[in-house]
């Protein structure tokens, strides 16, 4: 092979993007297995679980998909999470985008499906420093490609464990622990709180609506009041 | 709805999402409102889950120290508070939940 400067710039790019993903992917191992085991035990079958982690590729999602087909919620109410869970993807999408403008659409393509919360931390610091220059999108593809290696693998150890996790052992218990140890570490500021307790008392008040429309429900309250009063906050500090 | 068609469902969307402005780039920007909102969705989303999954047993709401998953679920909130670790949260709550059962 012909080792041209374009060449090795790329791989140059691909394998920075790597290095700089190690960090991350020592804390998304466990995650991965875990997902993995929560969701054999929430009764998606093997192929399934896999699957899902190359289809939505998108953890919080995926847990959070886990535990709703547990509970048996309809179809839709499901999807409609899932898009308002990762509906935080368009501001990643829209702050990469002046750096991939010049791509092909079989980049964007790919590079889209790769985007996750973990490849574009470190990808947005290095494209801030490095600004237009042409071959950075390996890095990129390096952080990305790295990140979606790791979680096919974590997935599958994961359910691979979790088969011989026996049922007594309440695991679906695992999930809401899941999701107290994401949501209570970002409950510094006063509109966080409040968000976080409008949408779980609107939760436990619309429990009794058909096909789990509470939750959708309270996580808009949520999102509202969470939205509102930091406006509000805004709002006085520029008096 | 099948399982897989939720998640080639949620994949296209999710997908969707990430390729939107990276392909519409110039052509439509995010609100300053949206943006803002956008914060709040993880702990709205998650408490939505979290509160029925603590509070409410057997279709009713049961706020009583009976009620295990209640009590691990705080020790599991403190837990996370201190540790700021998600590991750690988990094994801390199923440990809570499993010596509450047995006693």
């Amino acid at each position: 092979m012909i080792k041209s400067p374009a060449m090795s710039e790329s791989k140059k790019n691909f394998v920075e993007g790597v290095r700089s993903e190690i960090p991350l992917l020592i804390g998304v191992f466990p995650f991965g297995m875990i997902y993995g085991a929560l969701a054999l035990n929430a009764g998606l079958s093997n192929l399934a679980s896999q699957m899902m982690s190359s289809i939505v590729f998108a953890g919080s999602a995926q847990f959070i998909t886990a535990q709703l087909v547990h509970d048996a919620a309809p179809g839709l109410v499901v999807v409609l999470t899932i898009a308002v869970v990762n509906l935080r993807h368009m501001l990643y999408s829209a702050s990469l985008a002046p750096y991939l403008k010049d791509l092909s659409i079989r980049w964007k393509f790919l590079l889209s499906y790769l985007l996750t919360d973990e490849a574009y931390a470190p990808s947005i610091l290095h494209f801030e420093k490095e600004g237009l220059a042409t071959h950075k999108h390996w890095f990129l593809l390096g952080a990305g490609f790295s990140l979606w290696f790791t979680w096919q693998v974590s997935t599958a150890i994961g359910i691979f464990l979790g088969a011989a996790i026996p049922e007594s052992w309440s695991l679906d218990f695992a999930l809401p622990l899941t999701f107290i140890a994401m949501v209570v570490p970002v409950l510094k500021r006063m509109p966080m709180v409040a968000a976080a307790l409008s949408a779980g008392i609107v939760a436990l008040l619309a429990y009794p609506l058909p096909f789990k429309l509470g939750l959708i429900l309270a996580a808009l309250v949520g999102i509202a009041v969470g939205t509102f009063l930091e406006s509000h906050q805004t709002a006085e500090v520029k008096k | 709805m099948n399982i897989w068609l939720i998640m080639l469902a949620g994949g296209l969307i999710t997908f969707g999402m990430r390729f939107s402005l990276i392909y519409l780039f110039g052509k439509f920007e995010i609100s300053e409102t949206l943006r803002r909102a956008l914060h709040y969705v993880p702990p709205a989303v998650l408490s939505a889950i979290i509160f029925p999954e603590l509070l409410i047993r057997n279709g009713t709401l049961d706020i009583s120290l009976g009620n295990t998953r209640l009590l691990a679920g705080l020790v599991a909130i403190l837990t996370a508070w201190f540790s700021r670790s998600t590991l750690l949260t988990i094994l801390v709550g199923m440990a809570a939940l499993f010596l509450m059962q047995w006693l």
